[in-house]
């Protein structure tokens, strides 16, 4: 069934008697040529262009949970391609264009708005380090404009740019950037893989995989055993668990971030902001709540909520950036559980065992990236070839010294 | 969190640092013929586990000493806190 302005006129004149669930609720298979482990965001994405792009049949998507319930439903949102390094930047740029098609392609109202998102500096040397990155992404083909005082003023006036110690000295603004209705992505990719014959099982946790003479032939569930020709792995905040399954330890620790949002107020905020001095980024969602967040707590968790200290620092950070934001009051608070690289950028890649692949890694990153990483999991997957945007997301880069290190931590995943 | 510290008694957990995983500790030696292999996985490579996970917490606004916390990190909740020269001692370590 396809959604149009045409159809919403047709239900609402005979009682919206035709609508049908967005996708099937399938008991899983005795064996599928593809296993995507993970319905999130990357999973299904994955999922959907391996049958649409790759023209792939015969594929599962299990979820231990259910569609949306994962971080494609508790991130803030944002999408955008401004990254530094050449290993990062076409990919992501590579993300933006696809979801600048995204909903045409789909055929699901995703709530695309590239409404801007502004890198606020306050020092000289930060403005150098955002002209810097500015010129990167140009030298990719992507969007970059450097804003003086007043062009921030324009934009945000609200902002306090007198700070004593922070005062606001311009900043970096991608126009293309914005943000994303998360849940409908989620939805969106779920009814286009399972239009396109994809069996989305919910409900069902990997609890190990079957390997034999290296090479993978399904895995164990709880619903079953589900054969495989080909498993991908894309459980982000889990991947070490999962991928314990396999024996493999990971460059990756797993650790929470916080989210918060606000009461509904009027429009405020025209776009996304970051605060350059802090923890803090903020965006007015379309139903009028400010949607903010900070930094990861900072040690290991597998918990999916935080403590306050980080709470207090992103409510600190909001009053200095913006004091008109201590009038709102906050609505809810929540955490996701992130894959922590050792470098700060993702991992997509062949593992060691045949047939068996894996995509994560994404740090707090991951929603922008959601279309591309799917795109390039399952360029992966169906040609056992890197995406040409992805080839630096290797496993072998820490041991060759080849790492993505936008932010220059280093192998200290709680910096990044 | 409040962290029980083995000296100064409970100290709220915005006190200290965070480094990682204690296995930390366990510096590879760096004439073993495999010590490039050694060095990967000791540097880059976590069990990064769901359950109980022993840690290293620096005291940063207060003693300064570093600490091997264990913690479960799906309920936050602190099992033992020890000196991490002691752990360091007890495997043989800064003899």
């Amino acid at each position: 069934m396809r959604y149009s302005g045409f159809r919403v006129i047709r239900e609402a004149l005979t009682g919206h008697k035709g609508w049908q669930p967005a996708w099937r609720d399938p008991a899983p298979q005795a064996s599928y040529d593809y296993v995507i482990i993970g319905g999130g965001g990357h999973g299904l994405a994955t999922a959907y262009y391996l049958a649409k792009e790759f023209n792939q049949a015969r594929i599962a998507v299990l979820e231990k949970g259910y569609i949306g319930g994962g971080n494609v439903g508790r991130n803030t949102t944002i999408i955008r391609s401004n990254y530094l390094l050449d290993g990062n930047e076409p990919f992501y740029e590579f993300s933006m264009k696809l979801w600048e098609g995204l909903e045409q392609d789909f055929n699901f109202n995703a709530m695309v708005s590239q409404r801007g998102v502004l890198n606020l500096c306050h020092t000289d040397a930060q403005r150098d380090a955002y002209t810097r990155r500015g010129n990167a992404m140009r030298l990719n083909g992507v969007d970059a404009e450097l804003l003086d005082r007043e062009g921030v003023r324009r934009i945000a006036p609200f902002l306090n740019f007198d700070s004593a110690r922070f005062p606001i000295k311009g900043g970096l603004l991608q126009r293309r950037g914005g943000t994303v209705r998360h849940d409908a992505v989620a939805w969106g990719y779920a009814r286009g893989a399972d239009s396109r014959g994809v069996d989305i099982i919910q409900n069902c946790e990997v609890t190990g995989m079957r390997i034999e003479n290296g090479r993978i032939l399904g895995v164990e569930t709880s619903r079953g055993f589900i054969g495989a020709k080909k498993v991908g792995c894309a459980v982000a905040g889990s991947s070490s668990k999962v991928m314990s399954h396999a024996g493999m330890r990971l460059p990756i620790e797993s650790h929470v971030l916080q989210a918060f949002v606000s009461e509904g107020l009027k429009p405020v905020i025209p776009g996304v902001i970051t605060y350059g001095a802090g923890h803090f980024y903020v965006s007015q969602s379309d139903k009028g709540g400010l949607v903010f967040g900070g930094d990861i707590d900072g040690y290991n968790s597998y918990a999916q909520r935080g403590n306050m200290p980080v709470v207090e620092d992103v409510c600190e950070g909001g009053m200095s950036l913006m004091p008109i934001i201590g009038r709102a009051r906050l609505l809810r608070m929540w955490g996701g559980i992130m894959d922590m690289s050792m470098d700060g950028s993702p991992i997509i890649d062949k593992t060691d065992v045949d047939g068996l692949y894996f995509n994560g890694g994404w740090c707090y990153g991951g929603f922008k990236a959601t279309p591309a990483s799917g795109w390039a999991f399952a360029h992966l997957l169906a040609t056992d070839k890197p995406h040409q945007t992805a080839r630096a997301y290797r496993f072998d880069r820490f041991r060759k010294g080849l790492m993505i290190d936008e932010k220059g931590m280093g192998a200290q995943p709680n910096l990044h | 969190m409040i962290i029980n510290h083995p000296l100064l008694g409970p100290r709220d957990s915005q006190e200290f640092t965070y480094l990682g995983d204690a296995s930390l500790i366990d510096r590879p030696d760096w004439q073993a013929p495999d010590a490039v292999d050694q060095f990967h996985d000791y540097l880059y490579l976590r069990d990064n586990p769901a359950g109980e996970h022993r840690e290293l917490w620096f005291h940063e606004q207060g003693d300064r000493s570093w600490l091997v916390v264990t913690r479960n990190v799906v309920t936050h909740e602190i099992l033992n806190v020890e000196l991490a020269s002691d752990v360091a001692r007890s495997r043989g370590r800064s003899k």
